[in-house]
Order: structure tokens, then sequence, then C-alpha cells
């Protein structure tokens, strides 16, 4: 009896090691209070992302009063030409030509970062590398066969491959910068964390707002715990 | 004034037992002085109920369950509505907080032996209401329209195709379309919003008619109405209102406090409450690579899979809830509580709560050939307990069972031991501070350590003989 249980104990942390093989993600520097990097994300991702990726579930409205920026600066430097306020963000691609193009319409963002998460998207977009065999030339280290160009390429620079060899297989060990961008390394890392943190916020833009409402919450119900504890004491004094 | 408001109320009452139900299933309703911690998870639950009812009347108010609209009217409840998210989130946090509180609920009465004579048909209403909460959570889960939503409905009707001759008729009767459909999302809603939580309603009522016909079981399991004082009140009871509703009280708080942290710091709870991929609107075409059902349906799902054919699969999953009705009748030692129980019972069901919780986490991985072999084991220890237990608990070596409910010591009483047991773990050394010379604990102190600890492991060891 005994011994069996034992092995089983034994057993079932073993299992955890049995999964695995993921790939290695990077982990995004993801900071929502910070509203001026989510501001610059907002507008790199009107400029970059936009185009074919709508967020229609989020309003430019919203933006204006989450980052707190005026509803003019909002239309002036961040929402497209002749969107208006209360706009959700479209895409100006229709789907008929992205069928076309790319075979389907490209996803939309607004709850990216709630399924892939802000480490993946990170990872993600600095992942790109030339791959002549892709219809775009590029492939992506975390998203194998993507079917999306690699929109930052001016900027980030041509990045291949460094290939290894484990147990007869190739594996990507890591990118190498072959051609510079307009940007720096680093400014390019910027860029891109500050892109996600925007998704990141766009995901549940309420998600600020819950945290700093939850303290208050957490206070009271330890307060009403306190009072119930001494009431319930005051009743059962009796009681043996 | 005063008479008037006097004569509405006698009005009412000649006219309804008002004063009659209140003292019969409150005010003198006589329950166990000794209820412990255990005991909270029932009003918990209704609690629970309380505001799946209330979170889900006001989504109702803004969701469309259209196969076109379903996903995005949930984003704009969780964006566009007035604190659309907070009764979102405590909607999906409230029904994992049902399962877990109904699990430890259910857990409870196998410790202290709560199904037993004459409390058998309350434990067959509550098999029957954790059926349809089941059902409830099961469809509530197609409702947001996620790829999760999509193509757990999808694998889930999809076994009763494994059913022989109806099979194929059968799921197509109840998806009502030959894949999970706009159809499917309609009558799931009608039965969340409508049936099922009807039936929840009038079962919990059952329920709770039928408790307290009998009386309450306690961690003793001694019946107290066999032994009354001279005014016919259990010598062991105390009446429900005030003190178990005062008591249940903090409980409320405590579980709140729980509640809100979730809702408001992790309403997600690392996939497990709100999984990733349900973030994903469904999509009819693109099967996910790894489908899981929400944590609660985990161990079921994972007997499913350990038996490799279809439809003995399907069978040992329904097995698996059945055998749960049929505990009463399993069971066939005399001694109720686990505190009088014989070893044998208490390591049995130690293994059977390892097998449960493995069951519920290897739900959750992809299926390797290890982790079914695991998951095997496992259901062989789960219909193990429960089909073993006529032949084990016969013999069961049970210790005598007190007349009277025993006292046990409350939060502050244990206080003290627990002082005792940390200062045995530290080392005192006096220190310096701008008040003077204090006597302050400061470094742990390995043998105190040791001590206590083998303590601890033959305290364990001796409650399990």
């Amino acid at each position: 009896m005994k011994k069996i249980i034992y092995t089983l104990l034994l057993l079932v942390p073993l299992g955890s090691f049995a999964a695995g093989d993921k790939v290695h993600l990077q982990s995004a520097d993801i900071n929502l209070s910070d509203f001026k990097a989510i501001q610059k994300g907002a507008k790199h991702y009107v400029t970059y992302c936009l185009g074919c990726h709508s967020a229609k579930h989020m309003r430019y409205k919203r933006i204006a009063i989450d980052l707190e920026i005026d509803e003019d600066t909002v239309l002036a430097e961040i929402a497209p030409e002749g969107a208006r306020i209360y706009d959700q963000m479209h895409t100006a691609m229709n789907e008929h030509d992205s069928k076309k193009w790319f075979g389907v319409m490209p996803p939309d963002l607004s709850l990216i970062a709630r399924s892939r998460g802000a480490d993946w998207l990170y990872s993600y977009l600095k992942g790109f590398y030339v791959d002549k065999s892709k219809p775009f030339g590029v492939n992506n280290t975390v998203f194998k066969d993507v079917g999306m160009p690699n929109m930052l390429w001016k900027l980030q620079g041509i990045q291949s491959p460094v290939i290894r060899n484990v147990k007869g297989e190739e594996v990507i060990s890591y990118l190498e910068l072959k051609e510079s961008g307009s940007m720096s390394r680093s400014q390019f890392d910027t860029m891109v964390t500050e892109l996600v943190n925007f998704l990141v916020y766009v995901g549940e833009p309420v998600q600020l707002e819950r945290k700093r409402m939850g303290k208050y919450v957490l206070f009271y119900f330890l307060l009403f715990g306190i009072v119930a504890y001494l009431l319930k004491k005051e009743y059962w004094k009796d009681i043996h | 004034m005063k008479n008037k408001i006097n004569d509405c109320t006698n009005w009412v009452l000649e006219r309804f037992p008002m004063s009659k139900l209140w003292n019969e299933h409150m005010a003198e309703y006589y329950a166990p002085k000794n209820f412990n911690f255990w005991y909270f998870f029932g009003s918990l639950a209704l609690l629970v109920l309380v505001n799946q009812f209330v979170t889900g009347i006001l989504l109702t108010m803004n969701y469309k369950p259209d196969a076109e609209l379903a996903f995005d009217s949930v984003e704009y409840i969780m964006r566009d509505v007035n604190w659309g998210w907070l009764v979102r989130y405590m909607h999906s946090t409230g029904a994992s907080a049902f399962f877990i509180v109904v699990y430890l609920h259910m857990f409870r009465g196998m410790i202290y032996g709560s199904y037993k004579k004459p409390r058998e048909l309350i434990w067959i209403f509550g098999m029957l209401l954790f059926v349809c909460l089941m059902a409830e959570a099961f469809m509530g889960y197609l409702l947001p329209w996620g790829q999760m939503s999509y193509w757990g409905a999808q694998v889930i009707i999809s076994l009763f195709s494994a059913i022989p001759v109806i099979g194929d008729d059968l799921s197509l009767w109840i998806r009502g379309d030959y894949v999970i459909s706009d159809a499917t999302l309609n009558r799931f809603f009608a039965f969340h919003v409508i049936a099922v939580p009807l039936a929840l309603l009038i079962l919990v009522f059952l329920h709770i008619v039928a408790l307290h016909e009998v009386g309450s079981n306690n961690p003793d399991g001694i019946e107290i109405k066999e032994s009354k004082d001279p005014w016919g009140h259990p010598v062991d009871g105390i009446p429900f209102h005030p003190y178990y509703t005062v008591k249940d009280i903090v409980g409320v708080a405590v579980f709140l406090f729980f509640f809100a942290t979730v809702i408001f710091y992790m309403p997600e709870m690392g996939g497990y409450f709100l999984e990733h991929a349900n973030f994903i609107p469904a999509d009819p075409l693109k099967t996910p690579e790894h489908i899981a059902p929400l944590w609660y349906f985990t161990p079921f799902y994972a007997i499913l899979r350990a038996v490799p054919d279809k439809f003995a699969g399907v069978i040992a999953m329904g097995g698996a809830i059945v055998v749960l009705f049929l505990l009463p009748w399993l069971d066939r030692c005399e001694v109720k509580s686990i505190r009088y129980r014989g070893g044998i019972f208490k390591k049995a069901l130690v293994l059977f709560v390892i097998s449960f919780i493995a069951l519920g986490y290897l739900g959750t991985q992809p299926a390797t050939t290890g982790y079914t072999m695991l998951a095997r084991v496992f259901t062989v220890i789960y219909f193990g307990f429960f089909l073993l237990m006529p032949i084990y608990t016969r013999w069961e070596k049970t210790k005598p069972v007190p007349k009277s409910v025993t006292h046990e010591p409350d939060a502050e009483e244990k206080y003290a031991a627990l002082v005792e047991s940390f200062d045995k773990m530290t080392i005192k050394e006096p220190v310096k501070t701008s008040w003077g010379t204090k006597t302050l604990p400061v470094k742990p102190n390995k043998a105190g350590i040791v001590e206590v600890l083998t303590g601890l492991l033959k305290k364990i060891k001796a409650s399990l003989d």
C-alpha cells in the first residue's frame, strides 16, 4: 500500500518534465502606466499595422480617455486621416483584395495580446529572417511559415539565421543582422516594446483601472471581514 | 401608523406561513454546534449561485446569441458597456468559483459521511445539482463563441456520436446542424439562461428541504437529535439563526476577498478561468492545436481520453459521475465521520484525492503516451476507490464514536501552538534597539525545525491509522 503511494507521488512531478519543446521567447518590457510609450505604440500601430490589421474593438475616443490625451491630439497624431473620434480602429483594406493578395483577411488584433501574450508578440515582431523560399522572402522564428511580410524591415534591417546542427536537425541558433536598417538595435527594440505595450493595452483597456480599483475593494472586504468576525465572536461567546 | 403596519403584517401572516417558515428553517432549525471550516461551502455555493443569476441577467441585456455577433458583443460588454467588464469577470470567475466551492462541499460530504443514512436523498439531489451545474457550465462556455468555446463543444457533442446505432442522429439532433453553428448557439443560450437555471433552483430547494427534514450532519458524524434537552431541543444543537448566519457571513467575507482578488488582479487565472485561445473568434475551419476543456471538467476529460476506445471512454466518463450517485450504497461502514473510521478508508480517500487532482492536471495537458499511461493508472484508482468500497469498508476497524460532539480547538487556541512551534524553530538573541535591549528570533534553529517537522509527519502518519 505505502509503496504504491510513494511510487505515485514520485511519478507526478516526473510527468511534468515530459512535455516541452517550446520556442524560446524573449521577454517584453511591458509597462502599462507609461502612457507616453503606449501613445507612441498607438502611433506605430496606425503607421505600420492598421493598413492591414484592424483593432475594431478599440475606439479613438477610448485612447484619448485612458491615456489622458485631448481628442484633437489623438485625431491629429494617432488616428489616420479622416477618422472621427468615436470611430473604431478599422482597417482600410477590404476583404476582397486581401484574399487576392494574401489568401486570407489579416486578423483583427484587438485581442491578440490576450491570446498570444506580450512576449510572443515581442519575439514575433523581432523574429523575421530572410528565407528566399517563402512568397514574401521572409520566415519567422516563433511563427513558422507565417504569411505576413516583415513590415518593419526598413527600420530593423535584414536578418539572416545562423544555423546549428543539433542531433542531425538544423536549428536556428540566433539571427544575425546582415544589413542594418534606419534604426539602431536598441532604438528598434524600444519601438517594438512600445508597439507591444499598445497591443497589451488594447487587449483589455480597463486593466489599469481594475487594478487601481481592486485595492479599495480588497480593503473593504478586509474591514468587512473583521467586523463580521467580531460579530460572530460576540454571538458565539456563550456556546461551548 | 404603527397599527396600520401591524394590521398589514397580520393580514399577510393570516394568509401565508411566513413566521412558520422562518422558524422552521432559520430561527428554530437546530444545527450541530461543532461545524468547522468545511461547513462554509454550502452557504458559499448559494452565494455564488445568486452571483451567477444577477450577473447573468445583466450580461443577457447586452449579449447577442448569434454566431455573427456573439464574440463581438462580449467584447462590447468588456469595453463599451459601463461596468460591463466587472459583470463579465464576476460571471466568468463565478463559474470557476462555483466548481471550487462545490468540489469542496462534496469532499466535506465524503469525509464526514454526510451521504449516509438518513441523508442519501440529500446526496442524490446534490449530485443532480452537480450534473446540472456541469451542463450549465458547458453550455455557458459556448456563448462567448471563441475558438475554445467552439472546439470544446465540438469535441464533447461529437462524443454522443460514439453511441452505437443512434449516435450520429443523436449528435445531429443536439447540435441542430452537422457542425456547431448558429442553431447550436441559440439552443445552448436558451438552456443556459432559462432551462438549466430553473432546474438548478428547483434542485437547490429540494436539497435544502431534504436537509432540514433530517437535520445536518457534523464533523463527528453523530445524530444530534438522539440526545435532547427537557425542552425538546438537541443538546448539541444551536439555532441556525443567528449563530450560523453570523458565522457564514465571516465565510462570505473571506470568500469575497479571494473572489475579488481574482476578478481585479488575475481574471484569466493564468489561462485556467479564461483560456487564452478563447480570445480568438470561433473559426470552424481552423482546429486549435490543443483543445482542453476548462479546469473543472479536466478530471473527467482525462478519464475519457485514458480509455482507448471512444465509446468505452464515453461510458467511463459517464460512469465516473454515476458512481458518485451510488456512494451511499457503496459505503458499508456504519461510522460516518472520518475521525472514527478505519485507516483503510483514510488511505483510500487520500489515493482518491491524489488521483482526482492528477487526472485534473492530465486533462489540461496534451495526451502524450506517458501522460495517457499515467491517466490510465489514475483512472483505475478513481474507479477502484468506489467499486472496491463495498469490500474494504465492510471490515474497517473503526474507533468508538462519542455520544456527544467533541470540542475542536478554534483558530485562537491553535495560535498558541503555532507560536510555540515557531519559537522552537528559531534561536532568540538579544538585539539592541533604540528603545533598549529586546529578545528577538533571529536565526533558524535547525534541530528545532527537524523536530517540528518530524512531529508533524508523525501526526499525519498517526491520523492515517
